[in-house]
């Protein structure tokens, strides 16, 4: 193993950790904007894993969009809805001795799965997937894109139909009442 | 098996194990909707990066990044549309808290 290989695998666990480590700083912060701006450590790190699994557009588009947009939108989230006066912004977990040790189960019970699966073995499902839409080495936009506008061109415009309506309705819920509120 | 110096499926997938469980756990002990928000957040995070190892290590095919994108979608526009209601149910009940929000007519 030369030196290059030692820090690729140390740059690995070092996004990992980033991930898990803010990840259980959302989880278990007593502050809800400490979790919010740890949440921003792990939508980061995520988008590192996405640039070792070699997908450079979903990295830039997870920060685009989630670092960029969806954060943002939850940090509004979180000052409009407490009192300005409330400094105290706390987010107390309601009973943890319940839902702790149902969680650790299925955790258990996944990295059981993931360890015993032989993930080498003989994929015969492979055949149902085609040789089309096959990663071609190089960036993986252009190739993104001549799937959505191909094989994937109706759950596309499904999409796009679903980003308008979530828009009319964030819009018309979010409005100010006037009259009707007083 | 799984060795620690060589990055594996299993790493990607024991990570987006590990995120999904602190996911549900915020989704089932937080009173705070917005911290609920967080955690599903987490959980669709947890999802892409599964949907993105698969699509490198198993398939070889472009497909999973397609579904990745289509979920950050998702995500965006269910972010947008949870965070006008909860604006709203704060305007209504003065709390965002979601066992104190019993009343369809607030």
């Amino acid at each position: 193993m030369n030196i290059s290989e030692i820090i690729y695998h140390l740059i690995f666990y070092v996004f990992a950790m980033l991930v898990i480590g803010s990840a259980l700083v959302v989880a278990f912060s007593r502050n809800i904007l400490y979790s919010a701006f740890a949440l921003l450590l792990t939508l980061f790190g995520v988008a590192g894993l996405y640039v070792f699994l070699q997908a450079d557009f979903l990295a830039a588009a997870q920060v685009l969009i989630y670092v960029g947009g969806i954060l943002v939108l939850i940090l509004f989230g979180v000052m409009l809805t407490h009192q300005i006066s409330n400094v105290n912004l706390s987010n107390p977990a309601v009973k943890p001795w319940l839902a702790g040790p149902l969680v650790l189960i299925i955790l258990a019970g996944l990295i059981w799965i993931i360890v015993k699966t032989d993930w080498s073995g003989p994929k015969i499902w492979l055949d149902l997937i085609g040789s089309e839409l096959k990663i071609l080495p190089g960036p993986t936009t252009q190739q993104i894109g001549q799937a959505i506008m191909g094989k994937y061109l109706l759950p596309f415009e499904v999409v796009s139909v679903l980003l308008l309506a979530a828009l009319l309705g964030a819009a018309y819920l979010a409005r100010s009442r006037g009259k009707s509120n007083q | 098996m799984m060795s620690l110096f060589e990055i594996s499926l299993q790493h990607y997938l024991i990570i987006a194990a590990v995120l999904f469980c602190l996911g549900l756990y915020i989704v089932l002990t937080r009173k705070n909707a917005v911290a609920i928000l967080m955690g599903v957040e987490l959980i669709l995070n947890s999802a892409n990066i599964n949907l993105v190892a698969f699509s490198h290590y198993l398939t070889n095919n472009i497909s999973g990044h397609v579904f990745a994108i289509f979920v950050i979608v998702l995500a965006a526009a269910e972010a947008a549309v949870a965070l006008a209601i909860i604006i709203n149910i704060y305007q209504n009940f003065k709390t965002v808290d979601v066992d104190k929000t019993d009343e369809l007519k607030g």
